[in-house]
């Protein structure tokens, strides 16, 4: 990134045309992908190496009739768990050491009248990882891991489909959501009852909705609108009150002091619009290298990179 | 000036000439006038012919020195003239007098002989006016002694008179008493206490003393026992009449006044507690059969009567409450009746007994008006304040809302007997505790009113629902059975519409209706005719803050927050009223805000002509809320049908294998389905709302547009997806076209009319087609399948839109997409499509 190029190599994926793609966080020569082979989902793990990604040897698990769409690796693990989202099944798998065999640990069943099928998961990157929530169709569900069985149900998050789930990095209760309904919603998981904030800035399906790594302030959501939107939700975040400020800055003088005092009451807004693209954001994430760094893909299949406008940055860093 | 002094000097002459006869004349009489200053002037020159030194000789000599000959016979003729001239003025003068003298010496004759005659008569009157003197004074001698004899007879006689009296005064009171004529003896004994005072010391006196003392003293004994068991009398009236004369008795017999008055009050307070317990008793409309019991025990009245059977079943007693429980305008009939008037009837009675009476008398020095007067205060605040609570707790009863005529009426009777109170007690705080009460009640009462008002507001939204619920459940039923039954479904579908419009008339007009008896209703509280409505609050405050904020304004206000509700806790759970109320109560809202509002509050001012001018709601922010609402209700309208509409696209689309699937040889039903729910709705938003304009398209324009759209572009693009050199050329085509057309906000806020309401539902159903479409992979067939539902949409929806392009560019991206999701992108013909088309 520093130099401003960007490497692109190109895997030639047999398979089929693949749905989903997540890297291992322990090894960066391990990824998931999940495709479809016209009509039975499989999902694979790959072990490549970035210089040379023709000597792959890939190793393909089958989940059964299940069309598998989403894989999700463990957050803060060494790369041995990973949680495939199938139809109305999470099944979660454990890798063998070298990444060449996984089989299936245990599973938990979404049961239900009708064919329910999860639309979208994350993996909770507090309780020790132990925490699961995944949407399916317009209600979201906490699971545990360790039981397999669920402890929260929103029923109703969305008025329609829950498209996307993101977890606060930093506030292990607080949960966001998009959907069909063209709102974000931010819930404390303790109270299922009430979202604590909504937004209404898209004027269509909000498909993904992402936390800032490091500050949780920023959330970036895209939707079917064509626009992408950066806001800014203070009150929500783990410094709602700013940047914490140090004694000995404070002792400093007071020129600082009050410019601190100045610059707390900063509000919930949309910091930015973007409206590069010409069709609709399906997806979008941060960066994980720098965290003013944002990256959204569209159905055009233009990919735009945009950092955090520099007047933000510098409030919230100071 | 000439002339003045011309006259000035001929007057002068004239006057010198006068002088000089006057002076002649003297002369000759040899009287002397007072000026004698001139005299001497004059005689300073003996030439002065007229002047009294005169010397014939000097004046002769000078004439004849100085003058001529011609001059002096000029002055001798001259001088014989004057000569001749005052000889004449002498003559007449000696004549003139001659002829009065003549006269006064006769007159002077007379008068000697008359005073001589009248001096003999007044010696003679003088000898007369002496003999009558003398005459006089023996008389008197001799009438002297008898005359002091008569005056101390008649001394004797009034004395004896007395006597008598005072010695018949036992036995005249002891009649008295018997015949119980307390008055005359009080009066009598009034007549005689001073003299007995006055000569007890003689024995006699003494005795009859003491025996009217006595008999006084059982008087007023017997007089205290009247007044202390003033309750053998049975009838109200007669007894305070016969307590008044007792006390009027009592205080002639120097009884101490402040214990009368305690006595007096303490009595009338009892008589007064007796009537408004019966006022407590009619309260009490559900007795529990305890307190029913003691009623029935206390007072064998009808109460009792009545209430006996209330101890058998709930039943009867559920019965028998509205009977115990009189209407309002009776019980405050009996409330004024019983209790206001026996309490101005004491008051008069007190006041004329303790406070008028004793102002003449000589109690007003001992301060009693000002401690009497005191007293009944506080009498009158204590009880007017139970009777208050009473009556407050009956209008608070009064919950329903139908008759406020009663109410009203008995709040004015209420009103009208406490200002005879004000008038008998002006410094008494009971008239503006009852106004207090009657504004309290208004107001209470304007608050019912708002309440009824919301609750017949929810009511006929619930009617409308049902009626709404009819005719819709036949299409609900129609869409279950799912394609076969589209030749039904814009029936049934019509059938709710048709009926649309006369629901909202219905509606606003019940709405209207309903306010505008409250309103009437709600006058009543300032008709002229009504003792209170002249009081500033209700001039002023009533009618501008209770009348027109808290019951209208606030009732548009409720009309336009539970519209939003409508919306809002609709959002969430996806629909839960049906989107025709949604529709209706836009249309409502809307007409809020362009007529009905501003009609409602001009019928509410001049209804209430406020003279008083605090801040009220504007009409224009109301009209605002209710234009907001109305926009939010569409808004949600919008949505609701878009989503009904995406769902069953969704569904069609998620449903189906779309790689596997056969040649296409007809429209999908879905697609009917899609265009036959459109068609309905257009019908039900074209009832309620007016067309709106649409960007100019000709009448073929379906068949135009479809041409450009299928074989230009369309042929382009399909041919450039499965050429694998071109996937540029696509993409390129695309962004441009896209980079021309505007961006389209899907959920967008809509105008009030027909073609904005239908533009917005179906840019939501194909944006929701089209985000599916792009979620799945297609075969050959399932492309073409897609072609042939997107030409049918096209044929058939462009008819709704505001702007046509928007649904071919919608549908250019569906079938975009589906060829870029399809496997073997080989579109079809399109005749072929359109000779399917208009077969299905």
């Amino acid at each position: 990134d520093e130099n401003n190029i960007i490497n692109k190599n190109v895997l030639l994926h047999q398979a089929g045309e693949i749905w989903h793609i997540g890297a291992s966080p322990a090894d960066k020569a391990v990824l998931t992908t999940c495709y479809n082979k016209s009509e039975s989902h499989c999902f694979l793990l790959r072990a490549a190496s970035p210089p040379d990604w023709s000597s792959s040897d890939a190793t393909r698990t089958d989940a059964g009739n299940l069309s598998c769409h989403n894989v999700l690796w463990e957050p803060m693990g060494d790369g041995k768990r990973v949680i495939s989202l199938a139809d109305n099944n999470a099944l979660l798998w454990d890798l063998q050491e070298s990444s060449t065999q996984a089989t299936v640990s245990s599973t938990a069943t979404l049961e239900g009248k009708g064919q329910l099928k999860f639309t979208a998961g994350k993996w909770s990157p507090h309780h020790n990882c132990s925490q699961l929530a995944t949407a399916n169709d317009t209600a979201i569900r906490g699971w545990d891991l360790r039981t397999m069985s669920q402890i929260y149900c929103i029923e109703n998050a969305h008025g329609q489909l829950v498209r996307d789930l993101d977890f606060n990095p930093n506030r292990q209760y607080y949960l966001a959501s998009c959907g069909d309904d063209c709102k974000v919603k931010f819930w404390d998981v303790r109270n299922v009852q009430e979202p604590v904030k909504t937004l209404e800035e898209h004027s269509h399906w909000v498909w993904s909705v992402r936390y800032n790594h490091s500050h949780d302030q920023l959330v970036l959501t895209a939707s079917s609108d064509s626009r992408l939107i950066l806001s800014n939700m203070v009150s929500i975040s783990s410094e709602p009150f700013g940047h914490l400020v140090d004694d000995e800055e404070l002792s400093e003088g007071e020129d600082n002091h009050q410019e601190d005092k100045s610059k707390e009451p900063l509000k919930d807004s949309v910091v930015s619009t973007y409206e590069e693209h010409e069709d609709s954001v399906y997806a979008a994430e941060w960066s994980s290298a720098d965290p003013w760094l944002f990256a959204s893909l569209s159905y055009d299949g233009r990919l735009v990179i945009n950092r955090v406008p520099r007047a933000l940055k510098y409030r919230i860093l100071l | 000036m000439d002339g003045e002094a011309d006259g000035s000097v001929t007057v002068s002459e004239d006057s010198g000439r006068r002088r000089r006869v006057h002076g002649m004349l003297k002369l000759y009489y040899g009287l002397n006038e007072e000026g004698k200053t001139p005299e001497q002037q004059e005689s300073l020159d003996p030439c002065d012919i007229n002047g009294p030194h005169f010397d014939p000789e000097l004046y002769l000599n000078k004439l004849r020195r100085e003058c001529s000959l011609a001059e002096l016979m000029d002055q001798e003729t001259c001088m014989v003239k004057q000569i001749r001239s005052l000889d004449s003025d002498m003559q007449t003068l000696v004549y003139e007098n001659y002829n009065k003298f003549i006269s006064a010496t006769d007159t002077i004759r007379k008068m000697k002989n008359d005073f001589k005659k009248m001096e003999d008569e007044m010696d003679c009157l003088s000898a007369n006016m002496a003999a009558i003197t003398d005459f006089s004074a023996r008389i008197s001698g001799t009438l002297q002694d008898q005359h002091t004899q008569i005056t101390k007879l008649s001394g004797v006689h009034t004395l004896l008179r007395k006597l008598q009296f005072l010695f018949e005064l036992p036995a005249r009171l002891n009649k008295c008493l018997e015949l119980q004529a307390y008055a005359q003896a009080v009066s009598s004994h009034r007549r005689a206490r001073c003299v007995l005072q006055q000569y007890s010391h003689l024995p006699s006196f003494k005795g009859i003393q003491d025996d009217c003392h006595a008999i006084m003293d059982k008087l007023a004994q017997e007089l205290r026992q009247k007044f202390s068991k003033p309750q053998k009398n049975k009838d109200g009236g007669t007894s305070a009449k016969d307590l008044s004369e007792c006390v009027e008795l009592l205080l002639q017999l120097d009884e101490p006044a402040e214990e009368l008055c305690d006595k007096f009050l303490s009595h009338a307070r009892s008589r007064l507690e007796s009537d408004l317990q019966g006022l407590e008793a009619e309260i009490r409309p559900y007795p529990s059969t305890s307190t029913l019991k003691d009623a029935s025990a206390r007072r064998l009245s009808s109460a009792a009567a009545v209430g006996s059977p209330t101890d058998c079943s709930p039943k009867t007693s559920s019965l028998l409450s509205p009977s115990s429980n009189t209407d309002i305008l009776e019980f405050i009939d009996r409330g004024c009746n019983e209790f206001v008037s026996s309490l101005c009837l004491v008051i008069t009675s007190y006041q004329e007994l303790f406070i008028n009476h004793a102002q003449t008398g000589e109690l007003a020095s001992k301060n009693i008006p000002q401690m009497a007067n005191g007293k009944l205060h506080a009498f009158v605040d204590d009880l007017a304040a139970r009777y208050f609570s009473l009556v407050e707790r009956r209008i608070q009863e009064e919950k329903g809302v139908g008759d406020n005529s009663l109410l009203v009426r008995a709040l004015d009777r209420f009103h009208r007997r406490l200002q005879a109170v004000a008038k008998l007690l002006p410094g008494s705080a009971v008239p503006n505790q009852g106004t207090e009460i009657v504004v309290r009640a208004a107001t209470e009462r304007v608050k019912q009113y708002l309440c009824a008002l919301q609750s017949f507001y929810m009511d006929s939204l619930t009617d409308v629902r049902q009626a709404l619920a009819a005719p819709r459940l036949s299409v609900a039923g129609a869409s279950v059975a799912g394609g076969g039954a589209h030749l039904g479904g814009p029936a049934s579908g019509r059938d709710a519409p048709t009926s649309l419009p006369e629901l909202l008339s219905s509606l606003s007009a019940s709405i209207l209706n309903q306010i505008k008896s409250v309103l009437a209703s709600v006058h009543l509280f300032t008709a002229k005719d009504i003792t209170f409505s002249n009081k500033p609050y209700f001039k002023g405050e009533f009618c501008s803050q209770g009348v027109r904020e808290s019951l209208v304004v606030s009732f548009i206000k409720f009309v336009c927050q539970s519209s939003r509700q409508f919306c809002e806790s609709a959002g969430d759970k996806g629909g839960s009223t049906p989107p025709a109320l949604l529709l209706l109560l836009s249309r409502l809202c809307l007409d809020y805000e362009t007529s009905t509002i501003s009609y409602i509050l001009t019928l509410t001012d001049e209804q209430f002509l406020a003279q008083h001018h605090s801040p009220v709601t504007p009409v224009t922010s109301l009209c605002a809320e209710a234009r907001e609402a109305a926009q939010k209700l569409l808004n949600h309208y919008v949505k609701v049908q878009g989503l009904i509409i995406s769902q069953m696209l969704r569904k069609s689309v998620e449903t189906r294998d779309w790689v596997n699937t056969i040649e296409p040889r007809n429209v999908r039903a879905v697609m009917k389905r899609v265009v036959e729910d459109t068609t309905s709705i257009d019908v039900q938003v074209g009832l309620l709302y007016e067309e709106g304009v649409r960007k100019a398209h000709s009448s073929d324009s379906s068949k135009r547009t479809f041409s450009v759209y299928s074989s230009s572009r369309q042929q382009a693009r399909y041919a450039a997806s499965y050429t694998p050199s071109a996937p540029m050329d696509t993409n390129l085509l695309s962004n441009i076209h896209k980079l021309f057309s505007e961006r389209i906000d899907i959920f967008s806020s809509v105008e009030f009319n027909k073609v904005s309401v239908m533009t917005g539902i179906i840019k939501i159903s194909l944006k929701t087609f089209l985000e599916c479409v792009r979620l799945r992979t297609f075969g050959r067939y399932g492309l073409q399948q897609i072609q042939v539902d997107c030409h049918y949409l096209q044929m058939y929806l462009w008819r709704f839109v505001s702007d046509e392009n928007l649904v071919h560019f919608l549908l250019d991206e569906i079938v975009g997409s589906s060829a870029h999701r399809c496997l073997d992108p080989a579109p079809m013909e399109q005749s072929v499509i359109e000779v399917i088309c208009e077969r299905g």
